[in-house]
């Protein structure tokens, strides 16, 4: 991933948004394509230039937020501490979404699922049990897109 | 003929509502937003307005408040607030080739080649997608001129029953029962002194106003009212920078004569917009307490990449003297270019004006900042009087090197959640 690090002199500056930093890296070129149904891969677009992740990942600038994630509650679904989650406000939630909600005033990360018909909010962790939202105050406030896990190296 | 209609998109409580979408404990609470060095409330939720704290409250009067837990005191957070405004800014250019901002929180939105018919539904929509993709509550305003699309927005505003959202169309009853209903000093641009001019002869709303014969409003009292009076009347006659609403924001810009990428080229066009800002701001006897700077490459030139960046930078204390603003908008364009990208346009604004008080009431002054501001005002003084001599530019500032980091004070600022890694929102 390019970061782009923090500026403590301009404390007081916006970074822009998007900020696409320029790089003049050779990458090397990879025409694949998604699994053999002959599904041309959405790679395939922007052939011809450097493939930017913020394509990929960001389907809605104004509507995309980042946030960490804290705590082991959702390592079953492969969403571990410190993990950088894409949240989109824009797409409205569905069963089976990961979802960033508010419970209570509290923010959280959780599965929205049904379990007989009934909306519940998921843990992927056995030590917190599903929490049923229809008599709670609760309020899905964006569907998380993909996950970032970037490891020590 | 079908005239084309203007929208105004105005953000409720703007600065406590992007605080908000972050903090939901926020929600229904009293929130107010403070200046960071000079400690007093430059923002209020609906909240803490009907708890009586005016704008303008020194942070240490409400402290008991506090205290208590009855509000809550925010340090300003721009770089929160720029991004989140450019953000609703994006949302409705999905919808309008012609989105102008008027200030960090107010945005004309031209609908040009749309049906007059659709404009409930569309602005309906506008409503509902800025509010869902960025947290933003907005009220959105639509008829056939600006100064009716600033009242249609005040009433979607201020009535419950618009729902948010309020389309004038000028020959209708409702719409001559709305203008009846609003004052002339809450109309755009007239100011105090034209009211009480105006009360004289018997002018006291918005309708009377457009009932009266434009031209003779344009003899007794300026080409302005007169344009005013017609705007009312569904025929548009002022551009974006014509109206100044100046007690709020103060904007420079213009277009270049050919698109540009040079960075010396858009050093010099900040540098004179900054400076011409300025020279308003000194006009009218206010001080600013923050510099937007934008850059805006060509969206009709879709072959070409598109960067239309925005950054606010927050002065250390109010301030009217064009070294400080200058340097403001230069620390401000040095760090939103980049290379490789044509601009076709480029602007200065100044947000969260105050009047400039007649003596300077500030714990934190001692001899030396006083000496230093009774300099720089009579330095502004000589530059402004030699400019209207002998022409504006005579005397210009050159581009000053932007001092060290200025060290605000921001104890109570939230995290710059949307601007920067090491703040991002953690959730569990």
């Amino acid at each position: 991933m390019t970061v782009s690090a923090a500026q403590p002199s301009h404390a007081s500056l916006a970074r822009p948004h998007p900020a696409p930093e320029p790089c003049a890296l050779p990458h090397p070129h990879i025409t694949g394509r998604a699994g053999i149904s002959g599904f041309p891969s959405p790679a395939e677009d922007y052939a011809g230039r450097t493939l930017d992740l913020n394509e990929r990942l960001i389907k809605r600038p104004a509507a995309t937020f980042f946030m960490t994630v804290a705590g082991d509650s959702m390592e079953g679904f492969g969403i571990y501490e410190g993990d950088t989650l894409v949240v989109d406000r824009s797409i409205d939630a569905r069963p089976g979404h990961i979802v960033v909600a508010l419970v209570e005033g509290e923010v959280v990360v959780k599965r929205y699922e049904l379990i007989g018909q009934r909306p519940y909010l998921s843990s992927g962790n056995a030590l917190y049990p599903p929490v049923a939202i229809f008599d709670l105050e609760c309020q899905v406030w964006g569907v998380v897109r993909s996950v970032i896990h970037e490891y020590a190296v | 003929m079908n005239t084309p209609m203007i929208g105004l998109v105005d953000c409720n409580n703007f600065y406590a509502s992007c605080e908000r979408v972050f903090d939901p404990r926020l929600e229904g609470r009293p929130v107010g937003v403070m200046s960071n060095n000079d400690g007093c409330v430059i923002a209020r939720s609906n909240e803490l307005k009907a708890l009586g704290v005016e704008m303008g409250t020194p942070a240490f009067q409400l402290q008991p408040l506090v205290r208590e837990g009855r509000i809550h005191l925010l340090s300003s957070n721009y770089e929160l607030y720029g991004d989140m405004s450019a953000r609703v800014r994006e949302v409705l250019e999905e919808y309008s080739a012609g989105v102008e901002p008027y200030s960090i929180d107010e945005m004309f939105v031209r609908f040009d080649g749309f049906d007059r018919n659709s404009m409930l539904t569309l602005s309906r929509t506008l409503h509902r997608n800025v509010r869902k993709f960025t947290g933003i509550p907005v009220c959105v305003g639509v008829a056939p001129t600006r100064t009716l699309a600033k009242l249609a927005n005040r009433a979607a505003k201020k009535r419950p029953e618009f729902g948010g959202v309020c389309v004038l169309e000028p020959d209708e009853v409702g719409t001559q029962r709305l203008l009846a209903d609003t004052p002339l000093g809450d109309v755009w641009g007239v100011g105090r002194r034209l009211v009480e001019r105006l009360a004289l002869q018997g002018l006291h709303t918005a309708w009377d106003l457009r009932c009266a014969d434009p031209r003779a409003i344009g003899q007794r009292y300026s080409v302005v009212l007169e344009r005013t009076a017609r705007e009312l009347q569904g025929t548009p006659c002022f551009e974006m920078n014509d109206a100044d609403d100046a007690r709020q924001r103060i904007m420079t810009s213009r277009s270049f004569g050919r698109m540009t990428g040079d960075l010396n080229e858009l050093r010099d066009a900040i540098r004179q917009h900054a400076q011409r800002s300025a020279e308003k701001l000194r006009h009218q006897g206010s001080l600013t307490r923050a510099v937007l700077v934008f850059l805006k490459s060509n969206r009709h030139r879709p072959d070409l990449p598109q960067y239309s960046p925005s950054t606010i930078v927050e002065l250390p204390a109010p301030t009217n003297d064009s070294r400080e603003i200058l340097a403001a908008a230069q620390q401000a364009l040095e760090h939103i270019y980049l290379r490789g990208y044509r601009f076709m346009k480029a602007g200065v604004m100044l947000l969260d004006l105050i009047d400039q008080p007649r003596e300077q009431l500030s714990l934190l002054d001692d001899e030396a900042d006083i000496a230093r501001r009774e300099r720089s005002q009579q330095l502004m003084a000589t530059l402004d009087a030699m400019n209207q001599k002998m022409g504006r530019g005579t005397v210009r500032l050159g581009v000053a090197r932007p001092d060290a980091a200025w060290q605000l004070r921001c104890a109570h600022r939230s995290a710059r959640y949307t601007t920067n890694w090491q703040e991002l929102k953690r959730l569990r």
